[in-house]
């Protein structure tokens, strides 16, 4: 592969790989590896987790759940638990005639979509098993516990459904009174929307002339399993309501409770205080908040409900779990022409917040970072009566990366070409950009050549392609494999006029205002709600930048309605992005507030100032005043012009035109055990193209987190339902997150091609790891085991997938279960969409 | 009831306890040790891990009454003097935790680690960690800190005088 000059001289220059800087206040702040603020706290054990609040007279809640996937509830006998010691009250749904608010869905993809309503509690019919039946009150967690047990719920059972494809067949319905278990239909056509040509056309002739390929993935169902159990605090005394919770989305959250249960926005407040990480799991608003809400209101007491891990995993929303079908066109000469995705993606029983929409997102992905003349993508989500399904890490851009990335590498090996050959064909060179895409998204900026010849030279590609050569010579037992992954991802969501355009029910955008207090200290208060992603010190670092301000004065404030009055919270990659570049205007707007003042205490005009390093100067003269200085004569306000008002804080609120589009080339190699089916990841290395990089040290925690998600998805986790719908990954025990001993040390590095949709020229970096691992794995395993006829493992690659693979490769006559089954017929998700409402295609 | 009598961060703590209880809830419930959490309910995630002796116990593996007339350290006894302890150090300065919701057992567990293998492979390191889940950091820095925290002066040291 070719690699221009200048892109070589931008790693040089712009790579943020530089030596462990030590907090100096000397220099930039942005770009310096800054310890986080966050730690202290964190690390001596003075955390402020939603279960550590203790209020005075506190009840705790314990919630009695459904063993039974689908059921009608026919009786509920409370009165085993209602005499116990310190059993404070019982509630079934029929003691809320009026309802406890409800979980909405936010983001309706088609008008027609079949939405079923999503109670907090249910009293007659469940959907899938963890659903709440009943909840108890007591004066202590464990009396709560312990009483509802005692509590006597009868169930008719019901036919249930719980595969995806299954459920297509509409024999089985999950929820009878909607007819069908068919959510929506959504479709892209790049030339019914004037982006591209003609899929079928492009596949047809490829048939003739040139290579098609067909494959169908499986991406299993996921569990995002942050590390915090989710809790919710509700103190209901007084005039306002207060709810801690552990979520990424206090405002979101604080909306939805005034909108479904009817109560003053302005009564109620909502807090997420230090929050064990979310991963899009916490993006939800949950049936346990609305109950504990009700409960507290009820009694007029403050309550808690914690959950255990066990509850967690079955009633925390799930991730992922969809059936793909690629199919591509291309040239004999490796040249792509087409490509057509079908999907058909599983929702569980209800459309969760933005459930639906997360595949869709698929739609501006697949085709990745590839030049497709055509394109088409069809979308058909179901409903089934499993836990259901919404955002985990990625949401919509694993799926499709996966899907992308796995055919990249079949098309090269039936040309019998190196992939990272064909890809480089196929993708968009770097002095292409901007980019309008087949899907009519517009990239800004990347450089696909410059991140993978860094990636080869990091990965040492050409030493491990020929030792994998020398193993496949000798028939050794365990043979390498090499995979790749080049990916882009859409990150900053998002432009709010897009999001408009799509039925999503809010906006994008972001808010920030900055305090400048008297003492000299700066409030910086941000409408993103960080859990993990180190928010106040990137923040600082540019609030420290802009204002010339030491990064120890900035203080940064979130997460708390009442203090950070507008948000929209943390999710997809925006936080950064979007959340602070609002950050960077109420800056702005601070300075050129103060340049009056300055003007009035320097006895100078606006004109002759300018600011520099925290301090307005007369240009030309030794005379200035700083910004801390103005900020304390504006608390005095006893002298000021009076066309101004005295005060100099700001706020912004920053929407953004387009994405950002972060993208990176991964390489992994894997050691197969051909005899066992053992696999071993031997080396991973990344260079992932994020744009300008503030804090180089949260970025490579990001990166690794991201990897292991990813990886853990192509390897160990899956969560499994068995015939009756119970999730038999219920505990830990069973649901296999990746150990310390599981994984390794990885390589990172990146290139810098700036975004150019915010100031900070930044693309965002929390689901780049795992959007792009996932098929790095995958594709390594396959290619160790290619020679043996092997063109696909289903995830995860367990070590019996693999040797179950092995041991029926060639033969396909026989059992070949961990390979692929297909599962489309012939136009399945789309030549009878069942219940249509076609996407507009942008 | 049962009473028992726990030094905890060196404190002496004498309770009345359900023999039932979890020493990871007595500390939280009865003493307002919020610092140790709880992640899961099957012994598995490690986010509980004290010192009990001076050696890592996930604490929701122990009954309270168990712990009688024991020593306790937890993550919020570990600093001294407003000292951080190395391993604490260690994890701030290589940016070993994110959310930090496992950290408090994470830093535990290491100290105990160094006990055994005060100068670890990578792989010791690793197989210390085992019965720790985090779902952030993906263990790379976590493996740093603790290589980093074997090499500074004071990290193999017992949180407790106990049991050394």
């Amino acid at each position: 592969m070719t690699v221009s000059p200048d892109a070589l001289v931008e790693i040089a220059e712009e790579s943020p790989q530089a030596d462990l800087t030590e907090p100096s206040g000397a220099g930039p702040e942005i770009g310096n590896r800054r310890l986080r603020k966050e730690d202290q706290r964190l690390i001596t054990g003075r955390t402020k987790w939603t279960d550590n609040i203790v209020l005075p007279g506190m009840l705790h809640l314990a919630m009695v759940r459904s063993p039974f996937a689908h059921a009608k509830i026919t009786s509920i006998d409370t009165s085993g638990a209602q005499g116990l010691p310190n059993v404070v009250a019982v509630f079934t749904a029929a003691d809320f005639p009026d309802g406890m608010g409800a979980c909405a869905n936010a983001w309706p993809i088609t008008p027609e979509q079949v939405t079923p309503d999503h109670l907090p509690m249910i009293g007659e019919r469940v959907a899938c098993a963890g659903e709440i039946v009943a909840v108890v009150v007591a004066r202590s967690a464990k009396e709560a516990r312990d009483a509802a047990e005692q509590v006597d719920v009868d169930y008719e059972e019901l036919p249930a459904v719980f595969d995806a494809m299954e459920a297509m067949k509409d024999e089985i319905l999950a929820h009878p009174d909607k007819g069908t278990n068919k959510s929506a239909f959504w479709k892209l056509d790049s030339k019914e929307a004037g982006t591209g040509g003609d899929v079928d056309e492009a596949i047809a002739k490829a048939r003739q002339d040139g290579v098609v390929i067909e494959r169908e993935f499986r991406q299993q169902r996921l569990i995002p399993a942050f590390m915090e159990p989710r809790s919710t605090v509700v103190d209901p005394t007084g005039e306002q309501v207060t709810m801690w919770s552990a979520t990424q989305i206090p405002h979101i959250l604080r909306f939805l409770i005034a909108a479904t249960t009817g109560m003053p926005e302005s009564k109620v407040r909502v807090i997420a205080p230090d929050v064990g990480g979310g991963f899009g799991g916490k993006l939800q608003t949950t049936p346990e908040e609305f109950i504990t809400l009700a409960v507290a209101r009820r009694l007029g007491k403050p309550c808690k409900y914690t959950e255990t891990r066990s509850e967690s995993l079955i009633s925390g929303h799930h991730g992922r779990d969809q059936y793909q079908k690629l199919t591509l066109a291309a040239e004999k000469d490796g040249t792509v022409t087409g490509l057509k995705v079908d999907l058909v993606a599983n929702l569980g029983a209800y459309v969760a917040i933005v459930g639906g929409g997360v595949p869709v997102l698929g739609a501006w992905m697949f085709n990745s970072i590839y030049k497709f003349p055509a394109y088409q993508f069809n979308c058909q989500t179901v409903l089934t009566n499993t836990t259901w399904v919404d955002a985990y890490r990625g949401a919509g851009r694993p799926e499709a990366t996966f899907g992308i990335e796995r055919i990249m590498d079949e098309l090269a090996a039936e040309l019998g070409r190196d992939p990272l050959e064909v890809r480089e064909q196929n993708w968009i060179k770097h002095e292409e950009f901007p980019f309008t895409s087949v899907a009519g998204m517009t990239y800004d900026s990347g450089n696909y050549e410059a991140a993978t010849a860094r990636a080869k030279e990091l990965f040492g590609y050409d030493a491990l392609r020929a030792e994998q050569a020398e193993r496949r010579e000798r028939k050794d037992p365990v043979q390498l494999g090499i995979g790749v992954s080049t990916f882009t991802e859409m990150c900053g969501l998002a432009p709010s006029r897009v999001l408009g355009s799509l039925a999503y029910g809010a906006g994008g955008w972001e808010h920030a205002s900055i305090r400048m207090l008297p003492t000299g200290k700066v409030e910086v208060i941000t409408g993103t709600s960080p859990h993990g992603q180190g928010h106040e010190t990137a923040w600082s670092q540019i609030v420290a930048d802009r204002l010339g301000v030491p990064f120890e004065d900035v203080e940064v404030l979130h997460g708390d309605t009442a203090v950070a009055y507008k948000g929209l919270d943390t999710y997809g990659s925006r936080s950064l992005v979007v959340g602070a570049e609002a950050v960077v205007r109420a800056a702005d707007k601070v300075i050129e507030k103060a340049k009056g003042f300055a003007a009035h205490m320097l006895e100078a005009s606006e004109d002759d100032l300018e600011f520099v390093g925290g301090r307005y100067g007369v240009k030309g003269t030794d005379k200035g005043v700083g910004l801390t200085d103005i900020a304390l004569a504006t608390f005095a306000s006893h002298d000021y012009p009076e066309h101004l008002e005295p005060g100099i804080d700001a706020d912004a609120t920053f929407d953004p035109d387009n994405f950002s589009f972060p993208h990176g080339t991964h390489l992994c190699a894997m050691e197969v055990d051909t005899e066992t089916g053992q696999s071993r990841m031997r080396s991973y290395v990344c260079v992932d193209d994020i744009g300008h990089i503030i804090n180089p040290l949260i970025v490579e925690g990001q990166i690794h987190g991201g990897l292991v998600q990813g990886i853990a998805q192509a390897l160990w986790e899956e969560a499994i339902f068995d015939e009756n719908g119970t999730l038999v990954t219920g505990s830990f025990v069973d649901y296999t997150l990746p150990t310390a001993a599981d994984t390794i040390s990885f390589v990172t590095e990146n290139t810098v091609s700036p975004s150019t949709t915010n100031t900070l020229g930044a693309k965002g970096v929390g689901e780049a790891g795992t959007i792009a691992s996932t098929p790095a794995v995958v594709n390594a395993i396959v290619d160790a085991l290619r020679p043996m006829g092997i063109d696909d493992i289903v995830m995860p690659c367990t070590p019996q997938r693999v040797w179950k693979a092995i041991q029926t490769a060639g033969d396909h006559s026989g059992d070949v279960a961990a390979q692929a089954q297909p599962h489309f017929d012939e136009g399945a998700a789309n030549a009878d969409p069942g219940v249509t409402g076609e996407g507009n295609g942008q | 009831m049962t009473r028992i009598t726990v030094t905890v961060d060196g404190d002496t703590y004498t309770d009345d306890v359900e023999p039932r209880t979890l020493l990871v809830q007595y500390l939280r419930e009865n003493l307002g040790k919020v610092g140790t959490v709880i992640g899961c309910d099957t012994s598995n995630c490690g986010a509980c891990t004290v010192h009990l002796d001076g050696r890592s116990v996930k604490s929701c593996n122990v009954l309270a009454v168990q712990a009688d007339g024991h020593e306790v350290t937890t993550i919020e006894g570990l600093a001294t003097d407003g000292q951080l302890h190395p391993m604490q150090k260690a994890f701030h300065e290589n940016h070993a935790l994110q959310c930090g919701y496992c950290t408090p057992g994470m830093i535990m567990q290491a100290i105990d680690i160094l006990k055994d293998h005060p100068d670890p492979s990578e792989q010791q390191i690793r197989e210390g960690l085992e019965g720790n889940l985090c779902r952030c950091t993906g263990y790379h820095n976590i493996v740093k800190a603790v290589a980093a925290a074997a090499k500074a002066p004071g990290a193999e040291l017992a949180s407790s005088k106990v049991g050394e």
